[in-house]
């Protein structure tokens, strides 16, 4: 017995290939953080840009090497599945993108550092390694790794004293809400004794639930809806959006959210979370309507698209009110649709905001935006596809993304919950058509200089309107590859005699 | 021996303690060392079930929590600074530039 619980407690071989990005993207980040003192700071900030991107693309490629070998590992900490490799391809094409757009930004901006670089691909470690993670401190773990790199990122524009004070402001109430996110784990090992995703889902099926459980549940919920933007957890967002580098705010908005937003989803349908359907149906549909009337008012549009990101985690949450086994696959298989839709298109959105800032970030009001169409016709047409699937017109990510989610919640009979959606996808339309009249049928008021968009910038966008576009005109291929990482988080629920034999950790029930 | 209850009404009223911290004190320091009364409060809850689980892991747990909240210390503290340079005060009802 102890021979066989120390050899599966060495880690083996296949143990390494199954964190191999983490291990890839942590080892790029190092390498970044040790070259930028020794080269000149001048000419070496595209540079450790370029290793960041080629950490990422390795990172991309160790996951499709990860992906032939699904198991779990380093003692049931860490399990690969479909569903992990589709968050994980999700959160580092994300951070590969953002670095792409940066390159411009940070040479505009005059900001010259190389740990910026390196920051992201920590953070970017962290949030694959939560999606991956099946031990509630692991998750604790890695989910501190991205959001303390994130706090950094926040406060990149040193200077400013704007940018610090939401570094602030995200840094006291990321650190709250993840206080309560660890009351919350550990209330849920009070009442199960373990840690492990598994065996609390199958210590949850055995018995009568008790109250701890639920406790336990909502104050996980409140700081993983923290970390999603979603109300009533969600009053910093537009300030902290709005205060941030606005490549990171494009970062923020998209790829901590998707990872967190894979951590419910293990919590919730692996775990098969007693009592959660008013606290999601609540928070959702408050999400839905103070994100999209909250929006309707702003006249910055990074406050505006960070409301638009509180409606948006509403819409998400609907996906999660399923209860039934049937409907829970779909609405897993719908969430992560959206949550890959979202991604594309309010990645490129930022990524327009940031080359069209300038300096200081001076041009972020929405009258700035005035006459652009004209100015910059491609600019503009780009930023114009990005908004309409926002908004979720057909041929686009954000049409077949918000129908899922929708068809999802009207399969499971949900239908308060889908009204409260649509009535506000139409009040988001407002806003959203908004920005495209003012580019296009006013004429500008005053002189707003637009630079020629830079090589990697283009890239950038081009590469998220092709994602957008793709999502919304053959979605078949990414929707599969949901169902099929649905069906594999809901397996994991089901008590499997065989499995069980292989999960049960040694160190659970271990005297000492 | 004391009973597992004692442990926990500590541990909630300390977390409830850097709650109300939180939420009342408008120094960003103490407000920052209401956070780390949480996470104590969090430690003692982990290291009280331990003992009643019998699980060690919930002693290993703590251990991580502290290096964590070290890291975020650390981080914060930086933060701080940043923020004492551009603005000279550390009472955050004067932090306002973005309205919340």
């Amino acid at each position: 017995m102890i021979t066989t619980s120390l050899v599966q407690a060495i880690p083996q071989g296949v143990d390494y290939i199954r964190i191999l990005p983490e291990l890839i993207l942590s080892a790029f980040g190092i390498v970044i953080m040790l070259l930028d003192p020794l080269v000149d700071e001048e000419r070496s900030q595209k540079t450790l840009g370029l290793i960041a991107l080629a950490g990422t693309i390795a990172g991309l490629l160790s996951t499709w090497h990860m992906a032939q070998s699904p198991g779990l590992a380093f003692s049931n900490m860490v399990r690969v599945d479909s569903f992990s490799v589709f968050f994980h391809f999700l959160v580092i094409a994300i951070a590969a993108v953002v670095i792409l757009s940066s390159f411009e930004y940070m040479a505009v901006q005059k900001i010259r550092a190389g740990e910026y670089y390196a920051l992201i691909l920590f953070g970017a470690v962290g949030m694959a390694l939560m999606t991956s993670a099946v031990e509630l401190v692991l998750i604790f773990i890695a989910l501190e790794i991205s959001s303390i790199s994130t706090y950094i990122l926040t406060g990149f524009r040193r200077n400013e004293a704007s940018s610090s004070e939401s570094s602030l402001k995200y840094f006291l109430l990321g650190s709250f809400a993840t206080a309560f996110f660890l009351y919350g784990v550990a209330m849920m090992f009070g009442a199960t004794g373990s840690t492990n995703i598994d065996i609390i889902s199958r210590s949850l099926q055995a018995g009568p639930v008790q109250v701890l459980v639920y406790v336990a549940m909502a104050l996980m919920f409140v700081g993983l809806g923290f970390k999603v933007a979603a109300a009533p957890f969600h009053i910093w967002t537009p300030d902290v959006y709005e205060g941030a580098p606005a490549p990171i705010t494009g970062f923020m908005s998209t790829a901590p959210k998707a990872a967190a937003f894979a951590v419910l989803l293990r919590v919730v349908f692996a775990i098969n979370a007693p009592g959660r359907f008013w606290l999601i149906w609540v928070a959702a549909a408050l999400s839905m309507t103070l994100g999209n009337v909250g929006a309707l008012v702003q006249t910055n549009i990074k406050r505006l698209l960070a409301y638009s990101s509180i409606a948006h985690a509403g819409y998400l949450l609907v996906a999660f009110a399923m209860t039934s086994p049937e409907n829970s696959a779909t609405g897993i298989s719908a969430a992560m649709f959206y949550t890959a839709a979202y991604a594309a298109m309010n990645v490129g959105a930022f990524a327009v905001v940031s080359h069209f800032a300038n300096a200081g970030e001076r041009y972020v009001t929405l009258e700035d935006y005035e006459g652009l169409g004209r100015t910059s016709p491609l600019l503009a047409a780009t930023l114009t596809i990005f908004l309409l699937s926002l908004i979720g017109i057909p041929m686009t990510g954000g049409f077949f993304a918000k129908f899922y989610v929708f068809s999802a919640a009207l399969k499971a009979n949900l239908i308060g919950l889908t009204l409260i959606g649509v009535i506000n996808s139409a009040i988001g339309a407002y806003y959203y058509l908004r920005i495209i009249v003012m580019m296009y049928m006013r004429e500008s008021r005053k002189e707003v200089p637009v630079a020629r968009i830079p090589f990697g910038l283009g890239i950038a966008l081009a590469t998220s309107m092709v994602a957008t576009l793709y999502l919304g005109l053959l979605p078949n291929r990414i929707l599969q590859n949901a169902q099929q990482s649905a069906q594999d988080l809901l397996r994991q629920r089901v008590p499997n005699p065989t499995n069980a034999a292989q999960t049960q950790p040694s160190e659970a029930v271990q005297p000492y | 021996m004391v009973p597992l209850s004692y442990y926990l009404v500590l541990s909630g009223f300390l977390f409830a303690c850097g709650v109300t911290g939180f939420l009342i004190k408008r120094n960003i320091i103490t407000i920052f060392m209401s956070i780390e009364l949480m996470l104590n409060g969090v430690n003692l809850s982990f290291v009280a079930f331990a003992a009643h689980w019998h699980a060690l892991a919930g002693q290993i747990f703590v251990f991580f929590v502290m290096v964590v909240a070290a890291a975020e210390a650390a981080v914060g503290l930086a933060i701080i600074i940043a923020v004492y340079r551009t603005r000279e005060t550390l009472n955050i009802d004067q932090v306002n530039l973005l309205k919340l």
